[in-house]
């Protein structure tokens, strides 16, 4: 297990776009990639579950991979989300 | 001659401007088969082939939103990344994985078992807080409503296909369904539902057709071929209408495209009077994304940018650098016209959610604007910051709202002179070489205007305020509406006093608020020497070309009948006799 903590800078918090980039890169992961926001924790391939997170602007979330040979996936997911997926 | 039927109206939330009449068209996108589905027990050694259908009717809903986003035409691209958000959304765990599982755990029909998925889903957005996560579940709904249709077999109406020239009635509209509107064939459209905020709305006004939305029973109550009228400027729309109904709308409409026509001609064009005199017409905005309203309204620059929006609905301050790279995507695109920056104007009516001070019971009278800005050097430190670095890349202005006397200009410059200093001191390329204004907002601020005027390089007048603490009226209180008066002759007085002084002292006026956007004020404002105003983008090309039949001249004469009047109502009769062919009808046609 491995876990990254990155915040959330676009204005529309993790919006519909967002959530679509994010799930599709944590789909390449070979095991299981996680979000994590306070007590909640969302499957991070599926779009509507990281949509009902309801991440706002600023929210600092936890970015987990269950397996180590993931890192580069976790790497990427936390280069998108600081880079404000490109906006 | 029994069976006419009646005419009958309906009130929803105004789409897209414009007036269209013709027969109606229903498009069941929401079909009675999707809202009304079937309950049965699948075999256990059907579980399979249940599941395969399903998946199939993934598979072709998947196929079919990727040949209507082939077929999106360049324009409305920009749309289409909520249509690549859909299709990822076909086999999103929450949606595909949860269906099938259910199939096979509760041995029901793939219809049923993709319902309750649904209905679940449902039920985590509804709790959600913030308005634009939650209205994404109508992503979702309409992601299910294409699977659903293709396990029912129902076939999706193709609304590239309609060869009427009708008018599309429908329950929802998805931005898929919208976006394939083909103009030549569609003159308008109306939604049951549907907010100002809904895709569908965005859609619409760029495809400047006229619709309205949310109107919750159109489909229940419109039936195919109907007549109706759509005004989507009122958010209106007439089902079956009289004769007399027909005729005002036909009138209407004429004088409406007419007006349109006439106007977009010409809103590039410069806003000159009759007698030569160039004005300057300006837009005030909040967000980045208006400045391309402006520019395509026509307008000179941007008059207000309204810093606001950054620190709303959020949880902390934000730092310089964002400002900073907010700051600088307007100035750069609105260069080399120019953009004057109100530092935070919060508190009062948008107090700021995470730094909420005690309530105030007199907000309007309380800690705003430049007034919590001075208690704040922190944050008013940054923000000055970001905007000096930001004058590198354009032209632009700064101006601080609510000065109500001398000490807080001298505080507020001295804190912008520090602000530059360390910017210096730090080695960031940023420029304290730009122009310096206050906001007239304040009645002390215009008795005193000669002594700011000192101090300062323009005025900004900020009429809505003005009016407010003014007229001592309650601009959020509906029992004393009736009594805030834009031409009340004591705001004519003190606009006339603050551009004397400005023309003595050397200072430019500009005015941006509310009063500076209504044509019909502007035989006094510019008897008055106006020559800058700032407005609602929409209101540009209105106003330039009021303007363009206007003369100083004529307007100054006339001001000498205004300032003899004693009252607002005085004014407005004044006004509507001497200039209501010129000024009334535009406006009527306009609304």
């Amino acid at each position: 297990m491995c876990t990254k903590d990155v915040s959330i800078i676009n204005e529309l918090g993790l919006h519909a776009r967002a959530a679509a980039l994010l799930a599709q890169t944590a789909a390449k992961a070979a095991n299981g990639v996680w979000i994590i926001d306070g007590d909640r924790k969302v499957d991070a391939s599926s779009v509507i579950d990281i949509l009902g997170l309801a991440c706002g602007k600023g929210t600092i979330i936890t970015l987990q991979i269950d397996d180590r040979s993931d890192e580069p996936v976790l790497d990427e997911l936390v280069r998108m989300v600081e880079a404000g997926f490109g906006e | 001659m029994t069976d006419r039927k009646s005419e009958i109206k309906l009130v929803g939330v105004p789409g897209s401007p414009g007036i269209c009449i013709g027969k109606a068209y229903l498009v069941d996108t929401d079909s009675a088969g999707v809202e009304v589905v079937e309950k049965y027990f699948i075999k256990k050694e059907n579980i399979q082939s249940e599941a395969s259908r399903f998946k199939s009717a993934v598979k072709s809903a998947r196929e079919e939103l990727t040949g209507i986003i082939e077929s999106i035409p360049e324009d409305l691209w920009e749309h289409v990344h909520i249509l690549e958000t859909h299709k990822i959304m076909f086999k999103d765990k929450m949606l595909y994985g949860k269906t099938l599982d259910t199939i096979e755990n509760e041995q029901v029909n793939a219809e049923w078992a993709l319902k309750k998925v649904v209905v679940n889903v449902k039920s985590m957005f509804r709790d959600i807080e913030d308005p634009y996560i939650r209205g994404r579940i109508s992503d979702i709904v309409h992601v299910s409503d294409r699977i659903m249709r293709h396990l029912l077999g129902t076939t999706d109406v193709n609304i590239g296909k309609i060869d009427k020239r009708v008018i599309l009635v429908a329950h929802d509209l998805s931005p898929a369904d919208t976006s394939q509107i083909q103009l030549e064939r569609i003159k308008g459209f109306i939604t049951d539902r549907g907010g100002r905020t809904s895709h569908t709305a965005i859609i619409a006004k760029t495809l400047d057709i006229p619709s309205v939305l949310g109107l919750e029973k159109a489909t229940s109550v419109i039936e195919n071929d109907d007549i109706i009228i759509v005004d989507g400027e009122r958010g209106v729309i007439i089902v079956n209408p009289s004769e007399e109904s027909l005729l005002t709308y036909q009138n209407r409409q004429e004088v409406y495209f007419a007006y349109k026509a006439d106007i977009a001609k010409t809103s590039h064009l410069p806003a000159e009077t009759t007698d030569g005199v160039r004005l300057n017409v300006l837009g005030n905005i909040e967000l980045p994304t208006e400045i391309s309203q402006v520019k395509g309204y026509g307008g000179d620059g941007i008059g207000l940018f309204r810093t606001e929006f950054l620190y709303l609905s959020r949880k902390d301050f934000p730092n310089e650098e964002e400002l900073f790279s907010e700051y600088k995507k307007v100035v750069e695109q609105i260069a080399p016209q120019p953009v004057t920056i109100r530092t935070l104007d919060i508190n009062g009516d948008k107090a700021i959610a995470f730094d909420k001070t005690d309530d105030e019971v007199n907000p309007a009278l309380g800690l705003r604007a430049i007034r919590f800005c001075l208690r704040r050097p922190d944050i008013f430190e940054t923000q000055l910051r970001a905007i000096l670095r930001a004058a590198v890349y354009g032209n632009v202005k700064i101006m601080f709202p609510m000065i109500s006397g001398y000490e807080e200009v001298q505080e507020a410059i001295g804190f912008l002179d520090k602000a530059s200093e360390s910017l210096t001191k730090d080695g960031v390329e940023h420029t304290r070489n730009i122009d310096v204004g206050v906001m007239i907002e304040v009645p002390s601020a215009v008795i005193i205007a000669d002594i700011l005027a000192d101090m300062v390089d323009f005025f900004s007048i900020g009429t809505n305020d003005l009016v407010q603490y003014s007229l001592a009226i309650d601009r959020g209180n509906r029992q004393v509406a009736y009594l805030f008066q834009s031409l009340h002759p004591a705001v004519i007085r003190m606009i006339k006093h603050v551009i004397e002084v400005s023309s003595t002292k050397g200072v430019d006026v500009v005015m941006c608020g509310e009063m500076a956007g209504i044509p019909t004020n502007l035989p006094v404002l510019l008897g008055l020497g106006m020559n800058a105003l700032s407005m609602n983008p929409p209101a540009i090309p209105v106003i330039k070309n009021a303007i363009r039949s206007l003369s100083v001249a004529d307007s100054r004469a006339f001001m000498e009948d205004v300032l003899a009047q004693s009252s607002a109502e005085g004014v407005n009769k004044l006004v509507a006799e001497t200039f209501g062919d010129l000024l009334m009808t535009r406006q009527a046609s306009e609304a």
